[in-house]
């Protein structure tokens, strides 16, 4: 087993997808505080309520702007009409919310029964006057942060192909925003709304880290036109054959193949700005298909590293060990080499390697510059063999789900919870400091308890 | 189809993993799809379990629905059946299998011709059946297998033994303060001089469960989960049970009388003094009889309250207040709809009127009419106490991990009737407390004299940087303004931008 550390390139093995993962209609959480004017509707039974009730916890109680459409012994027995339902459920949400768009998630049971949602969301969206936008986001087919995948490729859809209608208000807002920093850019913010060449982004973040990477574009010369998801489902980016796009996460294959194959737009492939140095890559790939030099990238990028010193003081030289089970692992591991990690297993509920081609190749370059050993790559991996593969490693860190991580503490193995880094802020320079602050926190916390002997808490 | 924001009691396939998981070397197989395992995360967290949750998935995806699970369920019991050596598997159904119609029985069948544990599958659906019915439904389910299967090879011996001996039956993982009232049932067993017997599911072991019927009776402290455990018990071998739920002073006074009395039907010679015991306990040990005869409790008289929750603990907290505490129960309601009838007629007098649903939307209008001075209920009903400021004691599950308490806080038998007077105090005080500011306008003048503690400030914020400003969290805002201010000076910059924002914030690490 140990050998596995010793690989000179990656290795790829695949297991038996026996792990534990959120269920990606989980998406909702994070996609409906993004949307403001959005609702989504979860059209599943009680086992997704309840998951969704536990797992979000707080937020069910601040009224938010998703629901539930619980289904009934008689919308299973097909006794009642899943159309009239479906109506009556979303012309109430209409008159209670009255929101812009209405996105119903199908679940397994949805697909078990073959409910002909993408049927008949257009003739009730003509009906009820709301568009209504149509994701399959269930556990048969898709794990965690793939739920926002399925979303952001079915709204690819409804992105305007043409600015010509909106043209001129966008160029009113834009001459209103140019009170802004340099006045130089402005040409270039001119320029960018041709619809030539123009840069949508894709991939859910909060609105501050948007901003944070609109900056560091905007820094090395380049305009970004727009964000798939926008904030207000109104704002949606224009997406024809002359729009680049480029993802800002590793899990959002689908939303790329789709605006490749069904909007003709041109995808940069690029590593995922995640890291100061992943940032500074995802950077220079934009730069140089734009055509740009970024000046100062290279300094930018050492002024990171220079501030995050105390805590690379911390991982340095420590073994990581990835369970997988949000898509974000390949970049993470790949940063934390570039930290001086040692990565023994990245776990990963599925690797597009052609969506995840130039992170994985960085990730192998950054393993060779550092000269650590390849890290040994698990799709669908099988929990129950990689806890056996733990004891037998005996990481200094496992990145793991909440299902596995109080086991695994009180035997004595520092863990993290992997969830976190989905919510945390981790993208662009900016953020770096928060990637490390979550992964020493188990090493800080526990340091302050290292000499009382309590390591191992069970008895064995 | 039903709009639904939130549920009171989870679905089936949660019953049956919380009476699997809390017997000891018993191991649930889910059929379900990928991220269908949240229970594990539950019992992790909420219950900070140190060992792994004995449940694993086979899970359905795009293949199985395409050809059928085929090998892969009893694939996964043998191997389980092999990792752990687990006495007994328990195949659980879920949602999704329920409506898949496959021969789950079958693979069940199959499966245990090559496993060393004992399969079965649980019995329980989804579409019929909530958590808390089809926990119940599962205890019953693995007791009678047990029974059935020593009956069979005829190990079965029914030997009463010796001494008085009960066993309590529905103590179980993730259930509101159960370890506790365990504790304090064993107690006061132990006191009547009344040996346990067994305890079950939690920590139990299926190879004990033909013991059973050594016991006189069976203890059912909790409405939702024990009783067809009992009944089948009482059928079957005959055992008395007693299912009064001793919480509170009267209801756990008619419990300790109702035990004396199955004792005493078995005709030994039984001088245990229970008299003067409850006499002793209620005056004396028992803080909580002193406590509604003190002035404080003198104050909270006719004041209003709500109680909401499951059966068990809404009646008996109904009973509490409106018996123990002269407290007016203006509604009290209970989401266990399939018990309404048994809630009724307990709550029947003790309060203004009954509410049955598992709807919170009505739980709250109706909180929201009635205003109270002071509810009782789940987390939901805490919920909404906060956005009508009125305090909430928790007493009833769905709860969250502070209802985890590591400190001793039963809710049952004596040590529970002075925990319980804590809560109901707390939460009216609390409640007055807050009034009374109001009235006064607080501890403190609410004027602040100048606008901020450093008043020299020169910096100008841009409207966008202000703006993001604001997108922090209130708790941090102002330790990031401030160094964001700090790292502004510092660069001899007047004007606060987004990039100076920024810029502050990876130079501090803020």
């Amino acid at each position: 087993m140990k050998n596995s550390k010793l690989n000179e390139t990656l290795t790829f093995d695949c297991e038996t997808g026996n792990y534990h993962t959120f269920c990606p209609i989980s998406c909702v959480a994070w996609l409906y505080q993004k949307i403001e004017d959005s609702f989504f509707l979860v059209i599943g039974t009680k086992t997704c309520g309840y998951f969704l009730q536990n797992a979000l916890g707080v937020m069910i109680f601040a009224e938010p702007r998703y629901a539930m459409a619980e289904l009934e012994e008689a919308d299973i027995s097909a006794q009642l009409n899943d159309y009239k339902e479906l109506k009556r459920l979303c012309l109430q949400i209409k008159q209670d919310r009255n929101p812009s768009v209405i996105v119903w998630i199908g679940t397994c049971t949805t697909e078990i029964i073959k409910m002909d949602l993408e049927g008949m969301a257009p003739k009730l969206e003509a009906e009820i006057q709301t568009p209504i936008v149509v994701a399959r986001a269930n556990g048969l087919d898709y794990a965690f942060t793939q739920g926002e995948d399925t979303v952001l490729s079915a709204m690819v859809q409804r992105c305007p192909s043409h600015s010509n209608v909106q043209k001129d208000q966008n160029l009113i807002t834009e001459e209103q925003t140019n009170s802004s920093p340099n006045l130089e850019n402005l040409g270039q913010k001119k320029k960018s709304f041709c619809d030539e060449n123009s840069l949508v982004l894709f991939g859910s973040l909060p609105n501050n880290v948007a901003t944070q990477l609109n900056l560091e574009l905007e820094r090395c010369g380049i305009k970004v036109s727009g964000w798939l998801p926008s904030q207000r489902y109104g704002d949606l980016p224009v997406l024809n054959e002359n729009v680049y796009v480029c993802g800002i996460n590793p899990f959002l294959s689908r939303t790329a193949t789709t605006l490749m194959r069904r909007r003709k737009c041109k995808l940069i492939s690029a590593p995922f700005p995640i890291g100061p140095d992943g940032t500074r890559a995802w950077l220079e790939k934009i730069c140089s298909v734009f055509g740009v030099t970024p000046i100062g990238l290279v300094e930018r990028e050492q002024q990171i590293w220079d501030s995050l010193q105390d805590y690379i003081a911390l991982v340095r030289g420590k073994s990581v060990f990835f369970m997988g089970d949000n898509l974000l692992e390949i970049s993470l591991a790949r940063f934390l080499v570039r930290c001086g990690m040692i990565v023994y297993e990245i776990g990963i509920p599925y690797l597009d390697k052609r969506f995840q081609a130039a992170e994985l190749d960085f990730l192998e370059k950054t393993c060779q510059e550092l000269n650590v050993p390849m890290p040994r790559i698990v799709e669908k991996p099988d929990n129950y063999n990689q806890v056996q593969r733990i004891r037998e490693l005996q990481p200094d860190l496992a990145i793991t789900g909440m299902a596995h991580a109080n086991p695994l503490e009180a035997r004595g193995i520092n863990t993290k919870w992997s969830v976190e880094f989905t919510f945390a802020q981790i993208h662009g320079f900016t953020n770096a400091r928060d990637i490390l602050e979550l992964v020493t926190r188990p090493l800080r916390r526990n340091k302050a308890l290292e000499n009382l002997g309590w390591n191992q808490l069970v008895k064995i | 189809m039903k709009l639904a924001y939130w549920m009171y009691a989870g679905p089936a396939h949660i019953g049956t993993l919380r009476v699997a998981s809390s017997f000891k070397n018993v191991h649930a197989i889910m059929h379900a799809p990928l991220g269908d395992d949240y229970f594990n995360v539950m019992r992790s967290m909420l219950e900070r379990e140190r060992d792994f949750t004995p449940v694993t998935a086979s899970i359905v995806d795009r293949h199985v629905l395409a050809r059928g699970s085929q090998e892969k369920v009893v694939d996964n019991i043998t191997r389980k059946d092999k990792e752990e050596n687990p006495d007994l598997i328990i195949l659980t159904p879920t949602c999704t299998s329920s409506i898949l119609q496959e021969d789950l029985q079958n693979f069940v069948n199959r499966a245990s011709l090559d496993s060393k544990s004992d399969v079965i599958l649980a019995d329980v659906n989804h579409y019929r059946v909530n958590e808390l019915q089809a926990a119940d439904r599962t205890l019953e389910q693995i007791i009678r297998f047990y029974l059935e299967k020593a009956k069979a090879k005829n190990e079965l011996i029914i030997k009463k033994t010796e001494k008085p001996s009960a066993n309590i039956i529905g103590i179980f993982t993730l259930g509101f303060h159960n370890q506790h009232d365990c504790r304090e049932l064993k107690r006061l067993l132990t006191d009547l001089g009344v040996e346990i017997n067994e305890i079950l599911p939690e920590g139990g072991s299926v190879t004990n469960i033909k013991k059973l019927p050594n016991a006189w009776f069976n203890l059912i402290p909790y409405r939702e989960v024990g009783l067809m455990a009992a009944n089948y018990l009482q059928s079957e071998f005959d055992m008395p049970y007693v299912a009064i739920t001793p919480m509170g002073l009267l209801e756990t006074e008619n419990c300790i009388r109702e035990i004396v009395n199955i004792i005493k039907g078995f005709n030994i010679s039984y001088d245990f003094d229970f008299e003067s015991y409850i006499d002793t306990q209620t005056r004396f040990i028992s803080q909580a009889a002193w406590f509604s005869r003190s002035i404080d409790c003198q104050n909270l008289t006719g004041k209003k309250a709500v109680v909401f929750g499951d059966a068990t603990h809404a009646a008996s907290m109904t009973k509490i207040l409106a018996r123990e505490m002269g407290i007016r129960v203006v509604c009290s309601g209970t989401y266990c709809k399939h018990d309404a009838d048994w809630f009724r007629e307990q709550v029947d007098g003790f309060c203004d009127e009954v509410l049955i649903t598992d709807d919170h939307t009505q739980v709250a209008d109706m909180i929201a009419r009635v205003e109270p001075a002071a509810i009782f209920g789940t987390q939901m009903e805490r919920h909404i106490g906060k956005r009508l400021d009125i305090p909430c004691g928790v007493i009833s599950a769905p709860v969250h991990i502070q209802n985890f308490p590591l400190g001793f806080r039963p809710f049952l038998g004596y040590e529970g009737t002075n925990q319980i007077s804590d809560l109901v105090y707390n939460s009216f005080t609390l409640g007055m407390e807050d009034h009374l500011l109001e009235i006064f306008g607080g501890h403190d003048t609410k004027e602040v004299i100048t606008k901020s503690l450093s008043t020299d400030s020169d910096l100008v914020w841009a409207p966008e940087a202000l703006a993001e400003l604001q997108r922090i969290p209130g708790f941090v805002r102002g330790k990031i303004k401030r160094n964001t201010e700090k790292f502004a000076r510092e660069q001899n910059v007047n004007e606060i931008t987004l990039e100076i924002m920024f810029a502050a914030k990876e130079a501090v690490g803020a």
